[in-house]
């Protein structure tokens, strides 16, 4: 800690490493599970029929005859550098997942996008009404949002605008083909699901963060000094709630991840989540570990990013003595 | 620290939670209704249900509405309302076996884990952070994928992915408990750890738990849900509401509102459970730093 000209700088680095450690661990945990399956995977992909030759012929050619700790290291490499391997229907796994991916990372920045500045000030709003409607509306639908499974409001969006009104295409199936103008506007009902999903916790998490700020004794000093109770909660609690509420969204973030899945199956998007279910019931091992790997890495940066927003707003941190 | 608990449960136990029920406030009333209705709805589906569950009752799938079939047919003609019945039963008594074995496990390790400390509860608990570092859904897929997705696979899976949630809070309450006297005198008096744990260190956290475990029996609920919505879950012709949306869907694109049933059923059994939750949570908050 002394080593370093300052502290933050050293708590972020070690921060980073620890995410990176449990990256590490997390891949082992997800290749080694693979190791778990009954019989070879050579077997598996040719079926129950198979000669014991062709299982050979099939292991010699998926390098499955080579020891599992050398495999795990060649394919930690290939991930390192963008390569996942082979696909069990043929094709290299990164020319499967590439361009979901990008859909997958498009619809999750736009969801993001609108969420985060509308979450923070319907937070605001409601730490600055407490107690009255707006927020007790809020509280209420946070425990729906976190009962009602994603499906069951994804199927009311598309019941209502897509087959009722007709506003939006119910399938979300864009292609690259398609402009981007026309490739937005089959995207608006999954990122609507996604919203209402994820909005109503988001904003509860806001609240919360500003009235642990407002329960502090400066802030009851503001108060009686007679500043108005809304400059109370935007010059001097939110300042201070900046960090607790960064982490927060960023750990919401993470936790869109199971549902983009559900939703990519429901409007037939053609992301990451789909992709992934489609090779768990066609058990295509490599396209599940890349995937799995994907969102993995996705959650874990989720959690360092809240992580190193509540070390580096931490005012006492920032100004070593 | 008056400890002969024992001695105070004496007067009635059921009449104290009878009183402590009637004093719940009305959405936890509510909520405990709705489970009681839920439970009664799976213990005797098979005397409510007017057909069985997986027979072909009508040559028509995706029947209408009628008085024959309450709520029509599915898509391979089997009577919509029996499925859904059936379904109350199937989904809870899983969600309830997975929550209970996860309970056990949970706990049972956790509370080893402080009672023995050192480098047991090290290796423990890096094990369950690690387990925690995947997003569960993204674990459970890939779990199933390799082993298939039977009724007992998708249980033992589930059960202990969620046991690291009851372990976290079971060994954090069992720390600030294990140093106390009794449980020294326990120990003084030769008791295996396997009987401190039970009747020494359990009932005195239980009330941090007892919450967790309705929220635990939620996400599991939903989880199952949502598994066998995306095709991996609970396989047919086993009747899962979260399975029946995903087969009857194509009669959402017809407006047709019937799909969305078993996914109401599914929402409803749950925030009736988060009303109970949310009470027991505001309850205990004094006691509870987890929340």
């Amino acid at each position: 800690m002394r080593m370093t000209s300052h502290p933050i700088l050293s708590m972020v680095i070690g921060r980073i490493g620890l995410g990176l450690l449990s990256l590490l661990i997390v891949s082992l945990v997800i290749f080694f599970s693979v190791e778990l399956l009954p019989g070879s995977y050579a077997s598996a992909i040719l079926g129950q029929t198979a000669t014991p030759e062709a299982v050979a012929a099939m292991e010699e050619k998926l390098g499955l005859n080579q020891p599992a700790v050398l495999r795990y290291l060649a394919w930690l490499g290939g991930a390192a550098t963008g390569d996942l391997g082979m696909s069990f229907a043929g094709r290299p796994v990164m020319t499967v997942l590439g361009p979901r991916l990008m859909n997958t990372v498009s619809l999750a920045a736009i969801t993001a996008l609108i969420a985060v500045p509308l979450a923070i000030m319907l937070g605001i709003l409601c730490a600055r009404f407490r107690g009255r409607f707006i927020d007790r509306f809020l509280s209420t639908s946070t425990l729906a949002s976190i009962s009602v499974p994603e499906f069951f409001v994804a199927y009311v969006v598309m019941m209502v605008l897509a087959v009722k009104l007709q506003w939006f295409p119910s399938m979300a199936g864009i292609r690259n083909s398609m402009d981007f103008g026309e490739q937005l506007y089959r995207m608006v009902l999954p990122i609507l699901t996604l919203l209402l999903v994820i909005l109503a916790h988001m904003v509860r998490n806001t609240r919360a963060a500003i009235l642990s700020v407002m329960a502090s004794p400066y802030v009851e000093m503001a108060r009686l000094k007679g500043e108005p109770e809304g400059r109370v909660v935007m010059r001097q609690a939110l300042p201070n709630a900046i960090g607790p509420i960064a982490s927060v969204v960023a750990l919401n973030l993470a936790y869109l991840i199971s549902g983009v899945v559900v939703i990519e199956v429901v409007f037939v998007y053609p992301g990451v989540g789909q992709a992934m279910i489609d090779a768990v019931r066609n058990r295509d091992v490599p396209v599940i570990q890349a995937c799995a790997l994907i969102f993995a890495t996705a959650y874990i940066g989720f959690n360092l990013i809240a992580d190193i927003i509540s070390i580096v707003s931490n005012p006492r941190l920032l100004h070593p003595r | 620290m008056d400890q002969s608990f024992d001695a105070r449960s004496v007067p009635g136990r059921l009449t104290r939670a009878l009183r402590l029920i009637g004093q719940a406030p009305l959405t936890a009333k509510f909520g405990m209704v709705v489970v009681a209705a839920y439970a009664f709805v799976a213990v005797f589906a098979p005397w409510l249900a007017p057909y069985d569950e997986v027979e072909v009752v009508s040559r028509i799938p995706f029947d209408g509405w009628s008085a024959e079939h309450l709520l029509g047919t599915d898509q391979l003609g089997r009577d919509f309302l029996s499925r859904l019945i059936y379904g109350a039963r199937n989904s809870i008594s899983i969600a309830l076996v997975t929550t209970v074995i996860s309970f056990v496990i949970g706990c049972l390790l956790g509370m080893f884990a402080a009672l023995v400390g050192g480098i047991v509860d090290q290796i423990i608990s890096r094990i369950v952070d690690a387990l925690m570092s995947v997003p569960d859904l993204i674990f459970i897929l890939m779990i199933l994928s390799i082993f298939g997705s039977s009724i007992p696979n998708l249980i033992l899976i589930i059960a202990i992915l969620t046991s690291t949630r009851f372990f976290r809070i079971a060994r954090a309450a069992a720390l600030n408990v294990a140093s106390l006297d009794f449980v020294e005198a326990a120990k003084v008096r030769g008791e295996s750890l396997l009987w401190i744990s039970v009747n020494e260190i359990f009932p005195n956290i239980l009330p941090l738990i007892l919450s967790e475990l309705g929220m635990r029996f939620c996400f599991i609920f939903l989880s199952i849900a949502a598994l066998s919505f995306l095709g991996v879950g609970i396989q047919p012709p086993t009747a899962e509401w979260g399975s029946m949306v995903r087969d009857n869907a194509a009669l959402i694109n017809m407006g047709d509102i019937t799909p969305l049933i078993p996914a109401a059923a599914i929402a409803f059994l749950a925030i009736a459970v988060n009303f109970v939750v949310d009470w027991l949570l505001n309850r205990a908050s004094g006691l509870n730093e987890e929340g």
